[in-house]
């Protein structure tokens, strides 16, 4: 059967020749026009004069737009219509578009875009966390608030009562395919707009808002990106409206795409975090009751800063059960990019919270990290309260997360238990200490640390899936569902699905172009939720026409439906045994509809986002990793020397684009804690806009021996095949990385101070804390 | 207007309708619909533009993003659409990246598909630096190095080869090359030179020392794809043999300001063996094969990774006004930031390291390049190091460091506070002592001052900990 088996990319014969079309490929029509954004050199306040002549007078230059121009919605916010498409009176960040340009070629943009005259009036930007709490300046009335049990009472009768706190750096996305549209004006007015979008939907609500049109004038597709890992959420809208509304105005085709630099300046990126922890524990270093607060830097606009906020909190005890736990929220507004949907949406900051708590109380309780963890593991579903032979009713009922929801499906004590054997942890965390005594300038340090990720859309109607099926009356199937294709091999899992519904080979599948003329009102590929639920969505459709053809086959056999075989090719029944195509020729021919719809929505969530109630997640996905770095303590220089992963994807529809998903994640999991510091300087410019200075990591940067596997069992919850989520869980197995650095650091100390190690861990804030360690800072 | 030949993918082309400041990629994507070359970063720095180029030095890996035109007069450049066989075969890299699922989003893979095909052309096999230059944000790499190690052993397809030998075979690209020198009435201000002799280019720059002079652009490709400039009387250095070459005397090794990096890499790999590892973390393979040794100094530029260690070695720079030479020590060329002693009309020629010889010293420079990441990334701080000691005192020292002031510059009072000490840790931790005398480094989003004249300090540390044998560099450390 097609399904769990490690077939490639469907596309990777067209990717290493070249052939994949991305929407700068696409050959256009001529007289096609080119766009590029003026935008604000200040970080906040208002426009006082904008003098245009010379970008209207530029060579080539056919139209320029400015927010008076826009015939309607001047918005392409995906939440809260605060994010104009072209600035009006005022400007709130270093990187906003005030104008577009329209021209003959993508330079000729570029280049007029350059010479706009724009006075400002400034005011004081808010940059910073500390400057936006200062001023009180944030989204929602006040901190968002979850509380289970009474955490102050808790600690007040600790053993030990621990403080900290962890800045934790954003990330820039860095898909190397650039954000990108193309606007093809149609008759009457209709738009056809290929994007390069997780979210096709929401640009086709975008344009028609702007062009003024129903969404039923817009068509939007996409057939793959080159990268999106949450950036092509929402951060593709600008550019889609842009290109239609300058494709209306001049009636000729319009393309956009952002030069690397523009694009890290305009657009957002994954949100920067403080977390702070006051965490009281017994002896042992069990958690008794925990208090954190989440400090989060949104930038200038809401975009989805809710849901990312949401998801941090909702990962704030990661694999730990927290008996007494208040987390307070802070959503902060300042004059920076609108931080937006990163792989993990908050997920990251959140674990990454909980996971620095583990190690501080380790090192407090002065135990191994990875015993303290384990000690603070919920427990296995199932374990008995008293001895053997209990009923079902005797069987303890789950814990519950600080959301109140029942953690049924806890498998990270066995996963542990098989990683800790197969990485040699205790036998490696020795020979670590035994190295370090002998060596005084490189150090060594080991990590594990665990991943449980909760899988579904915090907004559950989100949580819904349509595909479109059919059957050619060759036999060839034609399949198309509301996922988009951004790398992880979304289109492969799901042709697989289908192929395995009708018992045919894969290659009889077509997977064509996500659009939104063939399945409507789809959700973002985001969330992992792709294979969840477009795999689903297409099973129904596959199921429907396999039923339809068993149906009818059985008819002519003067028998049942359910004794038709549909397998290899071939359809049995009664006896006969058929070529699929020759089912589906007579089918045909007996004027059987051979085309489906399938829908999905997943069960069982419900959730209360203000109370902080509720099953928001139809499950988890787990998952846990051990790293082993050096660093230098002269020069804060550090290498990942072994990684091994063990990563739980449920029974895996392509365990080889699951292990590729696990892998990819990893490394950029590491960027983002290692190597990629954004910085900007005090007037809220981003000085690392390009690969020049923004470090996302290298060939040479994976470990040097990187082991990764997939944990053998079943979700015991019934999605399609009993698979589970993957696309973002994984990126927080690089969290193990951050504390294997601590680690490390830690070594350079007599055992008195905790390394306290901020985010990014560059190599010169490895040398501060190396230096803290050693008393001389 | 350029006036170009060269053969793509095995078709003779010529150009005539093209600024000299059009660069290869947007030619083939939006001249020519090659579209498989993609833009990353129009900068050189993420690979997914790489295409192969041929000439008579043999086959390499360069960014089609900031590669101008009128540099590949008379070259033959392959792109990834010709990297499969005439008949559809799949070259062994491709299938082993198919194989080893080595592709995800598939935007960077075209640009590892020509870097890997070439690399297995020139039987390279060090991946990690051969693929230094190419980012990929999907697979974290491990897959496309499994199947460049499972291609390695294939036979070159033919294909790969004809390059060099269609090359060979059509003098005609020779005979089509333009000079451009001086005479020949006036061009435009925006047309290409191209002189052919260090007395073409002496001659013309001392009549048009508003030249842009170009070598590999790897600097100056910016200037046009981010900065968005026009140059002025743009002159492509490439077609100077004389300035390429790299010759060995019992003195010295003199380099010419034309040899790339690569090259200069290799020469270095036997006497200083320290500077060529550092210089195989200079920019990528991309830009070593682009970039030159006299770009890299004559742009002045206070964080390059080529002056520090030349200065360290005692190299002297050679320059040419016309008919006039004069020659200076390399750290007396940087006067202050991005201003160097450079005459109107004048150009760097070579520069010269001194030879040890083989019955000289033992080399006793040491590279030390301290950047974010690993490999290709621009220092935060270089020191070069190179310390003289007989029977454990200290009889001379050259230090040089880049990122620590507005120049490349020689830590002068580190090197009085240690000649004539004991080569010992309380001499070494004393002349450390004096490393704020030297420099006044500033913060920048590579590192912040405070960092920069911590670990400049503790870089002198570790050239001592190292002379005593111990390990102290991350790379050195096996799993």
């Amino acid at each position: 059967m097609s399904v769990g088996t490690a077939l490639p990319h469907d596309a990777a014969g067209l990717h290493v020749t070249g052939q994949a079309r991305y929407i700068d490929d696409l050959p256009v029509p001529s007289g096609t026009l080119h766009l590029a954004f003026g935008v604000s050199a200040i970080a906040r306040g208002s426009l006082s004069g904008i003098d245009l002549a010379a970008v209207r007078a530029a060579p080539g230059v056919v139209l320029v737009l400015t927010a008076q121009d826009l015939p309607f919605a001047n918005d392409v916010s995906p939440s809260a219509h605060d994010e104009p498409l072209l600035a009006t009176a005022d400007v709130h960040y270093v990187g906003q578009p005030i104008f577009a340009v329209v021209a003959d070629s993508h330079l000729a943009a570029r280049k007029a875009a350059q010479l706009a005259r724009i006075d400002y009036a400034e005011a004081p930007a808010i940059l910073s966390i500390d400057q936006a709490l200062m001023a009180n300046s944030r989204f929602e009335d006040g901190p968002r608030i979850y509380q289970k049990g009474d955490p102050a009472a808790a600690m007040a009768a600790a053993a030990h009562v621990i403080a900290g706190s962890i800045e934790i750096g954003g990330q820039e996305h860095f898909y190397l395919e650039g954000q990108v549209a193309l606007a093809l004006p149609q008759e009457g007015g209709d738009m056809v707009v290929h994007a390069s979008t997780q979210h096709p939907t929401e640009i086709q609500h975008k344009v028609a808002e702007a062009l003024g049109v129903p969404m039923n004038a817009v068509r939007v597709e996409v057939r793959r990106m080159g990268g999106g890992f949450g950036g092509k959420e929402s951060q593709g809208n600008a550019l889609a409206v842009a290109c239609a509304v300058a494709a209306r105005a001049t009636g000729r085709p319009c393309k956009m795409r952002y030069d690397r630099d523009d694009d890290m300046i305009i657009t957002g990126k994954r949100h920067d975090f403080r977390i702070s922890y006051s965490v009281g524990v017994d002896t042992e270093g069990r958690i008794l009751g925990i208090d954190f607060v989440h400090l989060a830097r949104c930038g200038w606009s809401l975009d989805l800063s809710l849901p990312v906020c949401d998801r941090a909190m909702l990962h704030a005890d990661n694999a730990y059960f927290l008996p007494a736990v208040r987390i307070e929220s802070h959503r902060l507004r300042t004059n920076t990019q609108s931080a937006t949907a990163f792989r993990g949406f908050g997920g990251p900051q959140g674990m990454l919270g909980i996971e620095r708590v583990l190690d501080h109380i380790a090192h407090v309780v002065g135990r191994d990290p990875l015993a303290v963890r384990r000690l603070n593991f919920y427990d296995a579903p199932g374990d008995e309260a008293g001895a053997s032979g209990g009923s079902i009713l005797a069987k303890k009922k789950p814990q519950t997360t600080p959301y109140h929801m029942e953690v049924e499906d806890f498998i990270l004590h066995g996963l542990v238990a098989e990683l800790e054997a197969s990485s040699g942890y205790a036998k490696r965390r020795a020979e670590v200490s035994a190295w370090n005594a002998d060596n005084p300038v490189l150090k060594r340090g080991l990590a594990l640390t665990p991943v449980k990720f909760g899988i579904s859309f915090t907004l559950t109607w989100l949580n819904q899936a349509g595909a479109l099926v059919h059957v050619y009356q060759d036999g060839s199937i034609h399949l198309n569902h509301g996922g988009t294709e951004m790398g992880q091999g979304l289109f492969q899992k799901v042709a697989q699905v289908a192929a395995a519904g009708f018992g045919v080979e894969v290659g009889r599948v077509k997977i064509t172009a996500t659009d939104t003329g063939k399945v409507p009102n789809t959700s973002a590929t985001a969330a992992s939720s792709g294979s969840d639920l477009n795999g689903m969505a297409v099973q129904a459709a596959v199921s429907e026409l396999r039923g339809r053809l068993a149906a009818f086959i059985a008819a002519r056999h003067q028998t049942d439906a359910s004794a038709v075989r549909f397998a290899g090719g071939r359809v049995v029944v009664a006896g006969a045994d058929y070529a699929f195509e020759q089912v589906v020729a007579l089918a045909y021919q007996a004027r059987v509809s051979l085309s489906a719809t399938g829908f999905y929505r997943t069960p069982k969530i419900v959730w209360d986002r203000i109370k902080g109630e509720g099953r928001p997640f139809f499950y988890f996905a787990y998952g846990a990793a051990v790293t082993e770095v050096v660093i230098d303590t002269l020069t804060g220089e550090n290498r990942i020397l072994r990684a091994d992963l063990l990563h739980d994807c449920g029974d895996s529809l392509n365990p080889a684009l699951d292990i590729g998903q696990i892998e990819g994640a990893y490394v950029q999991g590491v960027g983002w804690l290692t190597t990629e510091e954004l910085v900007w300087d005090d007037k809220g410019r981003l000085t690392t806009h390009a690969p020049s200075t923004y470090k996302i990591p290298a060939c040479s940067d994976r470990p040097g021996v990187f082991n990764v596997a997939l944990w053998a069992g079943a979700n015991r919850e019934d999605t399609v095949y009993r698979s589970k989520a993957v696309g973002e869980p994984p990126l927080m197995l690089g969290i193990s990385a951050l504390m294997a650095l601590s680690d490390a650091v830690a070594a350079c100390g007599d055992g008195t101070i905790y390394p306290a190690l901020d985010a990014p861990a560059t190599p010169e804030r490895l040398l501060w804390a190396i230096k803290r360690q050693r008393g001389v800072a | 207007m350029a006036d170009i030949a060269f053969l793509l993918n095995g078709t003779p082309v010529r150009i005539a309708d093209q600024p000299a400041t059009r660069t290869l990629l947007d030619w083939l994507r939006e001249n020519r619909g090659l579209t498989g070359t993609k833009e990353g970063c129009n900068e050189g720095d993420c690979g997914a533009c790489t295409v192969m180029v041929t000439d008579e030095a043999g086959s390499r890996a360069l960014n089609a993003c900031i590669l101008l035109l009128p540099q590949l007069t008379g070259k033959a450049v392959r792109t990834v659409e010709g990297i499969r066989g005439p008949d559809g075969t799949l070259h062994p890299v491709q299938q082993a990246m198919i194989d080893h699922h080595g592709s995800q989003c598939g935007f960077c893979t075209p640009g590892f598909i020509v870097a890997m095909a070439t690399a297995h052309l020139n039987g390279a096999t060090d991946h990690d630096t051969q693929l230094a230059g190419n980012l990929c944000r999907c697979t974290g790499y491990a897959p496309i190095i499994r199947a460049a190690e499972a291609a390695k052993a294939a036979p070159v397809p033919p294909w790969m080869m004809i390059d060099q030998h269609n090359l060979a075979a059509s003098p005609i690209f020779r005979s089509q090359i333009p000079s451009g020198g001086a005479g020949g009435g006036k061009p435009p201000a925006s047309a290409a030179h191209h002189p052919q002799s260090l007395e073409d280019l002496a001659a013309f720059y001392l009549e048009n020392p508003d030249a842009t002079l170009i070598a590999g652009a790897t600097d100056i490709g910016l200037w046009v794809t981010k900065g968005l400039r026009g140059l002025p009387k743009p002159t492509f250095l490439g077609g100077i043999a004389d300035l390429k070459t790299i010759t060995e005397t019992d003195q010295e090794i003199r380099v010419g300001a034309g040899a790339s990096i690569a090259a200069l890499r290799d020469a270095m790999t036997g006497p200083h063996p320290d500077f060529a590892t550092m210089l195989s973390r200079f920019g990528s393979e991309q830009v070593r094969n682009a970039a030159t040794i006299g770009g890299n100094i004559a742009n002045g530029s206070p964080i390059g990774d080529g002056p520090p260690a030349l200065i360290a070695l005692g190299a002297r720079l050679h320059l040419r006004q016309g008919a006039a030479r004069r020659a200076m020590a390399l750290e007396d060329f940087f006067l202050a930031y991005r201003k160097q002693d450079r005459r109107p009309g004048e150009f760097v020629e070579a520069v010269s390291i001194p030879h040890l010889g083989p019955s000289g010293p033992p080399d006793r420079l040491r590279c030390y390049k301290l950047s974010k990441r690993f490999d290709q990334d621009i220092s935060a701080v270089c020191g070069c190091f190179n310390i003289t000691v007989n029977e454990g005192r200290v009889t001379a020292a050259r230090i040089a460091f880049g990122g620590m002031a507005g120049t490349p510059k020689r830590a002068a009072a580190v090197e009085a506070a240690l000649i004539g000490k004991g080569w010992t840790e309380r001499s070494v931790m004393a002349a450390r002592a004096v490393l704020a005398q030297d420099f006044q480094p500033l913060s920048d989003m590579r590192g912040s001052a405070a960092y920069r004249l911590e670990v400049a300090g503790n870089l002198l540390i570790r050239y001592f900990v190292e002379s005593l044998g111990l390990p102290t560099r991350v790379q050195q450390v096996l799993p």
